[in-house]
């Protein structure tokens, strides 16, 4: 069941080829060379669209989200699927979640969504749970066990009893660095729903999990953490393939913790920095991360961008759309048994920062 | 005063004399010097030669095009059409950009496809809708016999006969549009040499709206001791954004244009391939729709304006870019507008001034004669 190495660098080496042609068009242009996923789906995540006042919202953050639509609405062939990976609001007012949904709405093809703490901590997922579904949830598709998870809750303290309104909470949430926040967690209510949901799976069967914040601790001040992230680590431990995908980070981060993948994806509305340039506090900034280069602030995209996932042999790779940069891939490789970009990742392959004068 | 021909004279003096003492010749008031390539350096041989390979129609099948048809010493080097004329009448896509200061660009043509002056003047004597030749051969035969090209290759190469290839030939022509340079604006003696009379009023506001609440500079640019109001970056700016493919099948049969034609002869015989812009260069997501920052120098004497000549004065411009990349409020915004391109909120009379601001932009040699 490994994946074939050489077919994998065979694969590389047509999409290198075609890095001159638009992804979506690639198959198009050279006729699917190379070995060809199980399925493809696409990933969007991190809207953070923001009203200002009546029906006007922060346009720059609606222009990601346009975007992002419209380049994968460019995809062919079609993906089987789209997931959106949480914060599509950024203070969880229903005028900002209907209008990233009907933002949303020009997508071709399904799409499911994970919620982010953005979209949440106004009215605790009530407007969400009315326009979109459950916050969590799972489903299969083509072999493939998928779970979404609400991993954004905190401890009910915090939630129910600190805040004078709603909107108090969900400020203080959107805040980073905020002396008064508080950690992200899964619940153990959830963790048991999870326990049994994956009881059903064989061990054989690849799982992969959604979730809005990374399901591991990296840097707890911007809540790339979740609190109980072992529990979560632990149900999937006795899987051949597990694999988890957040949103949150706004950046290009991957990870392999025993047999766990972990990939992030980006947003389409803002770059975050590293962690490591908040140099005061140490963070977990996966060693195997190749950082993204620095954006270069003229480009308002640079540093944001979506993704298109193709599974093959229940392990993921994903393809990083990333405007006015050097689109990237992050894929899992069977050989070394950790994610790892597929052009950068040797020290010496790296994307020099870019220059300014 | 001085009329262009004589102008001319003057810089083709000049330059014969400066050239001789350093690589790049030195450039009026708030330009650079020019950049030259170190394989072909300016001399007032080669000079002298490209003018007249410039102006010479026989290089196109019906023997009346030239360089110069588009490119008009009278009409700021562009030919004050929306989209250039070739042979037969027979229409482009896209609006003559102006030889002034072209020297300065990284790249050539709207979608920058080609990297150098030389590399460029090599293809419309190839394009069907402009010069229409089916190869460079009959240019070749013309250089290689005409006793005048003869003696003028002599002395600028040192090739005579069979030694003249095309790569003499662009040479001679870029060497010639490197001369095409123009500052010395009432802006750059205004900037530069802190003439506070050189600019009206309304210019001098209009500069604090350029640099300021229009965001002009951001791309336009305008630097510390010099001027060249472009970034030499693409842009999508949302014009003929109504032309573009609306849909992966259109796309699709876009990309193929190019793929089978050619990017110069796809993007000029189609609107649709055409409005691809840097995209049809190369295959970059982001490029869709976009084209080349051109620069605003002169920019009074070359209307219509825009890639695709589609705005017909600098008021429509200013307006354009007011209301965010549409020329009409109630237009809808294009989904790949680059996000720098958003409403300005500009009072009329800041519209006044910026058109004041960019009429400031003409050099004495171009400047209208007043009555």
């Amino acid at each position: 069941m490994s994946m074939n190495r050489r077919a994998f660098l065979k694969t590389t080496g047509a999409g290198l080829m075609a890095a001159a042609f638009p992804v979506s068009l690639v198959k198009l242009a050279f006729g699917g060379e190379g070995s060809i996923p199980d399925f493809t789906f696409g990933y969007i995540s991190d809207a953070h669209i923001q009203q200002i006042k009546g029906t006007q919202f922060v346009r720059n953050w609606d222009m990601g989200l346009i975007r992002a639509v419209r380049e994968a609405n460019l995809l062919t062939p079609r993906p089987d699927f789209f997931m959106f990976g949480g914060d599509l609001a950024q203070l969880g007012k229903k005028e900002e979640l209907d209008h990233g949904l009907e933002i949303m709405s020009n997508l071709r093809g399904k799409v499911r969504y994970v919620i982010g703490e953005h979209d949440y901590y106004l009215d605790l997922g009530k407007y969400w749970q009315e326009k979109i579904g459950p916050l969590y949830y799972s489903f299969d598709h083509k072999g493939v066990h998928f779970v979404v998870l609400n991993s954004i809750l905190t401890y009910d303290k915090w939630t129910y009893e600190t805040w004078p309104s709603p909107m108090d909470r969900m400020l203080a949430m959107a805040r980073l660095d905020n002396p008064k926040g508080s950690p992200f967690m899964v619940g153990d209510q959830q963790i048991a729903w999870l326990k049994k949901d994956l009881a059903k799976i064989k061990q054989n069967t690849p799982v992969v999990v959604f979730s809005h914040s990374p399901i591991q601790k990296i840097f707890k001040p911007w809540n790339f953490w979740t609190q109980d992230a072992e529990k979560v680590q632990a149900l999937l431990k006795p899987f051949e393939k597990a694999t988890v995908i957040y949103g949150h980070v706004h950046q290009i981060q991957y990870n392999q913790i025993g047999n766990i993948t972990f990939q992030a994806v980006m947003a389409t509305a803002w770059p975050w920095p590293y962690p490591e340039s908040y140099s005061q506090l140490a963070n977990c900034l996966p060693k195997i991360t190749v950082p993204m280069n620095r954006a270069d602030p003229f480009f308002e995209r640079d540093a944001t961008g979506w993704q298109f996932v193709d599974m093959k042999s229940g392990k993921t790779a994903i393809h990083y759309q990333l405007p006015d940069n050097q689109n990237r891939t992050v894929a899992y490789d069977a050989a070394t048994g950790k994610p790892q970009d597929m052009k950068y990742q040797d020290y010496s392959r790296r994307i020099p920062p870019q220059t300014h004068f | 005063m001085k009329t262009f021909s004589s102008f001319l004279k003057v810089i083709l003096g000049a330059t014969a004399v400066i050239f001789l003492a350093c690589t790049a010749f030195a450039a009026p008031v708030g330009l650079p010097p020019v950049p030259v390539p170190a394989d072909n350096p300016m001399t007032p041989e080669k000079i002298k030669l490209g003018d007249k390979l410039f102006h010479d129609t026989r290089f196109s099948t019906t023997g009346e095009v030239s360089c110069a048809t588009c490119h008009d010493s009278k009409k700021g080097f562009a030919d004050g059409l929306p989209v250039s004329e070739g042979i037969h009448k027979l229409k482009g896509t896209r609006n003559a950009p102006t030889i002034i200061n072209a020297a300065y660009l990284h790249t050539q043509f709207w979608d920058g496809r080609e990297p150098s002056l030389e590399s460029q003047s090599g293809q419309p004597f190839l394009n069907p809708v402009e010069m229409g030749l089916k190869d460079h051969e009959p240019i070749l035969k013309i250089v290689r016999s005409d006793p005048e090209y003869l003696a003028l290759f002599k002395e600028a190469f040192g090739k005579t006969g069979d030694q003249v290839t095309m790569t003499e030939v662009k040479q001679a022509l870029g060497t010639f549009e490197r001369t095409i340079i123009s500052g010395d604006s009432p802006f750059d003696r205004y900037y530069f040499k802190g003439d506070k009379t050189a600019m009206s009023p309304a210019a001098i506001r209009g500069l604090d709206v350029y640099v300021n609440q229009g965001r002009c500079v951001s791309c336009h640019r305008i630097e510390q001791t010099q001027a060249l109001f472009t970034d030499n970056r693409f842009h999508m700016i949302g014009v003929s954004s109504n032309q573009m493919p609306k849909n992966l099948d259109e796309l699709s049969a876009a990309v193929q244009n190019v793929k089978e034609k050619g990017t110069d002869i796809a993007v000029l015989s189609n609107p649709q391939t055409s409005s691809l812009g840097r995209f049809a260069v190369t295959g970059d997501l982001t490029n869709i729709g976009a084209f080349k920052t051109p620069t605003l120098r002169n920019i009074e004497l070359t209307a219509p304006y825009m890639h695709d000549g589609s705005h017909k004065t600098l008021e429509e411009v200013v307006t354009f870019y007011n209301n965010g990349g549409r020329l009409k409020e109630t237009d809808p915004v294009p989904e790949l507008l680059s996000g720098g391109i958003r409403p300005l909120n500009l009072t009329e009379e800041q519209q006044a001034d910026l058109v004041a601001f960019l009429k400031a932009l003409t050099s004495p040699e171009f400047a209208p004669k007043k009555p």
